[in-house]
């Protein structure tokens, strides 16, 4: 519950207290809304979903605020499966439990799931026309680019720590040059990772 | 080789859903894996394709598993594929959703995060990796592939212009 003092939080520090403490200034959307405001994410996404979800929660509606939202995100990437998905879940769950969530997954995906069917079905049907194939011969091969380059982004920001880097390394070799099934690639290589990191916590605190 | 049942895939999705860590690309290449190599349900650059449209529509990129239901089922098999990638992982997230903020300093939080993100990078490699394969054709393929990822790795363009300049090379250089 709220202390007294919230109204005043310290500038510097942020207590439990006022984490648990809803800010007075955000809005809590029904299922109508809820709708609404992740089907205007859904459409606007070009090329990342991520920063529109972020500008429609935290500034456009005022649903969660801005360490609200870091925290519903670090949800979403931790737990498997589509990221932008899992935080419309979660944060439709909270406003509205389980018909939020169907209602903010219904928004996100409605208008994508269309357009693509709709481009899918253009393609089958001039798919055939030698301009066509070519234009898309050319996106794919900058689509595959930009995934490269998005691990790559990701790669130089990694932790630079021995077992780390062994684990991003055993990773692609196991999954994109052995070719082996990436259930059983997880099953071995997540436990070890989680051994590794625990066990430098261990030390840590021993230190 | 006969495509897939609904049901069948239906449970392959919901599979794959689990395994998605650090979201759709990442199982990019487990994709491949069944779809081209193990079933030959399709090409390589029929999965490329698809890859290239599903990147070009607005919303997740989880919509590469839409497209390939629709491939391999049509209307119905598109439906089912999506809410198959989407409803196991969406259900977990669900259900911790309502613990997660009790977790927020547990030393295995730490170490979830700090493994998966090394997991993920390899993944995701591993999928641009596959999908260069896939897409190209030739050298000029490859060609494109790594100046893409350059421009977007240097410039701070949307993605969306890269393709475009993907499509507007491809269509010139007659892919």
């Amino acid at each position: 519950m709220p202390h007294p003092s919230d109204d005043a939080p310290p500038p510097s520090r942020n207590t439990d207290a006022s984490r648990t403490a809803p800010d007075p200034d955000l809005i809590r959307p029904g299922c109508a809304g809820l709708f609404r405001g992740f089907f205007a994410v859904g459409i606007r996404g070009f090329g990342g979903v991520l920063p529109w979800a972020r500008r429609m929660l935290v500034e456009e509606h005022r649903w969660l605020s801005e360490r609200e939202f870091t925290e519903v995100l670090s949800l979403g990437q931790v737990l498997p499966g589509p990221n932008i998905v899992n935080v419309a879940v979660v944060v439709g769950a909270r406003f509205a439990g389980p018909r939020g969530a169907l209602s903010a997954f219904a928004g996100l995906m409605a208008a994508p799931l269309c357009i693509v069917l709709m481009l899918a079905e253009l393609y089958r049907r001039g798919g055939d026309i030698a301009s066509v194939h070519h234009a898309l011969a050319g996106v794919a091969a900058a689509a595959s680019g930009l995934v490269l380059a998005t691990g790559a982004k990701m790669a130089v920001r990694m932790e630079r720590r021995a077992w780390v880097v062994a684990l991003a390394l055993l990773t692609f070799v196991g999954v994109a040059l052995l070719r082996l099934p990436l259930l059983g690639v997880l099953a071995v290589l997540a436990p070890l990772g989680i051994a590794c990191a625990t066990f430098e916590i261990w030390k840590g605190r021993r230190a | 080789m006969n495509p897939p049942s609904l049901l069948t895939l239906l449970l392959s999705c919901c599979a794959l859903s689990l395994a998605a860590v650090g979201g759709a690309n990442s199982i990019v290449p487990e994709l491949h894996r069944h779809v081209v190599e193990l079933n030959h349900w399709m090409s390589g650059s029929e999965f490329a394709a698809l890859y290239a449209i599903a990147s070009t529509s607005p919303g997740p990129n989880v919509l590469v598993v839409t497209l390939i239901g629709w491939q391999l089922a049509g209307y119905p098999g598109a439906l089912v594929a999506t809410l198959g990638i989407c409803g196991p992982s969406s259900l977990l997230a669900y259900g911790l959703s309502r613990v997660w903020d009790r977790f927020a300093h547990s030393p295995w939080r730490t170490a979830i995060l700090r493994t998966l993100m090394p997991l993920t990078i390899g993944l995701i490699l591993g999928s641009g990796t596959l999908l260069t394969r896939a897409a190209a054709q030739d050298w000029r393929g490859v060609a494109l592939a790594g100046l893409a990822a350059a421009v977007y790795w240097r410039g701070r363009f949307n993605p969306l212009w890269v393709l475009g300049g993907g499509a507007v090379v491809g269509l010139l250089g007659g892919f």
